[in-house]
């Protein structure tokens, strides 16, 4: 069964990764900028980064059959200096016609501080003014919680004064048991992280697609530099499968959901496309 | 003890059954952990230095929700292991985090829902 991680750092991940992925079922991913580990020194190293994720992935992805896709922006733990942080942001529109840029993301907060509040919102005034879809970062662990209240409240005043953002066009991710909920009733779509210890297990995330139901929600397995585990979304499959659930229901959040959001920005595909 | 409304294709036994072991290792790595901190040196000459550390009350409060007979434990757990603020603070002190709120001082948040549900 063909399956779509909508959120995996390939970039920090080995080829034979994208080896494994492909094996596993893996046709389609998306991969959001985000913070690599350590601070980068000048707009000119997300200028390189920005390159990598539209050109260089795209072309190791390809060689495994995977399609791959990209979101833009600089990510919430590097937006403590909002005057750096303006200058990537003017960067970004250089790469939005790259035919696998999906949209802003993934933005959000970290710490929610002012500074990653004021960045947060020059992100969604950009996506705005592009009519560009939008993947949010929803802080860690004691962050979590505040974090996307204050992202959801943040984007609807945005959408009071008049901005273009739509929540059907927004996916809230990392959401657990505590805030699942209040993203989806917010007319939000939702993306649940699997991850060994501080995200949701695969365990967990059957448990909330069991409690609030499989509309507007997907799985992703945020595969990163850190502990985290590439083959996440077809091991929740399984445990899924082990428990019972119907071949549709899982095929649902794992393909069907992640294609009918991404397919909103018009350049999603589950195929690669032919290189000429 | 509250009963939800089953949501689970697996029924009660087969759920204990598949996952009891799992659980068990889990509930004896909590015991092993709170043992291990009982019996590491205090860093300071005070034997009593570090047992009131926010993480391990926030830890026993945690325990506490297991053990009430109430439902969604998860949700509850992870609200009460969050910062229950609503304002931006000045300044990020650092890019990571602790895992449960540094002013923990004890008993449970309570959620939006709750808080309607109740006077």
């Amino acid at each position: 069964m063909n399956y779509i991680d909508p959120h995996v750092h390939m970039v920090s991940r080995t080829t034979d990764d994208y080896e494994r992925m492909a094996l596993a079922g893996c046709v389609a991913i998306t991969e959001p900028a985000f913070w690599a580990g350590f601070d980068r020194s000048s707009p000119q190293g997300f200028f390189d980064y920005f390159s990598v994720l539209t050109d260089t992935e795209p072309k190791r992805a390809a060689q495994y059959g995977i399609a791959h896709h990209t979101w833009l922006c600089i990510n919430p733990k590097e937006a403590e200096d909002p005057g750096f942080a303006r200058e990537v942001i003017d960067i970004i529109p250089e790469f939005l016609d790259r035919p696998n840029v999906l949209g802003i993301g993934e933005i959000g907060l970290n710490k929610n501080s002012r500074n990653e509040l004021e960045i947060l919102e020059a992100h969604l005034e950009l996506a705005a003014q592009r009519d560009l879809m939008v993947l949010v970062h929803t802080p860690h662990l004691e962050d979590k919680l505040k974090g996307t209240r204050m992202i959801m409240r943040t984007i609807a005043a945005a959408i009071r004064n008049q901005s273009r953002l739509d929540p059907g066009r927004i996916l809230i991710d990392h959401v657990e048991e505590h805030t699942v909920r209040e993203v989806l009733d917010g007319g939000f779509w939702a993306g649940m992280t699997l991850y060994p210890d501080t995200k949701c297990t695969p365990q967990r995330a059957a448990d909330i697609f069991e409690m609030h139901g499989t509309e507007r929600i997907w799985i992703n397995s945020a595969g990163d530099w850190g502990p985290s585990d590439p083959l996440a979304v077809p091991k929740c499959r399984e445990e899924m499968r082990r428990r019972g659930h119907l071949a549709e229901t899982i095929r649902k959040v794992s393909f069907e959901n992640p294609r009918e959001f991404l397919s909103q920005s018009g350049r999603f595909r589950t195929e690669v496309q032919p290189t000429r | 003890m509250s009963t939800t409304k089953p949501s689970s294709p697996l029924d009660r036994s087969a759920v204990i059954d598949r996952y009891f072991m799992e659980h068990r290792a889990k509930i004896i790595d909590v015991a092993a952990f709170l043992d291990r901190v009982e019996r590491a040196a205090s860093a300071t000459g005070d034997p009593l230095a570090g047992l009131d550390d926010f993480r391990l009350r926030s830890l026993r409060a945690a325990i506490e929700v297991l053990l009430d007979g109430q439902s969604e434990r998860a949700r509850r757990i992870l609200e009460l292991l969050s910062d229950p603020g609503e304002a931006a603070i000045e300044r990020a002190p650092m890019k990571g985090a602790t895992g449960a709120w540094d002013g923990f001082e004890g008993g449970e948040h309570r959620s939006e829902a709750d808080r309607e549900a109740s006077p």
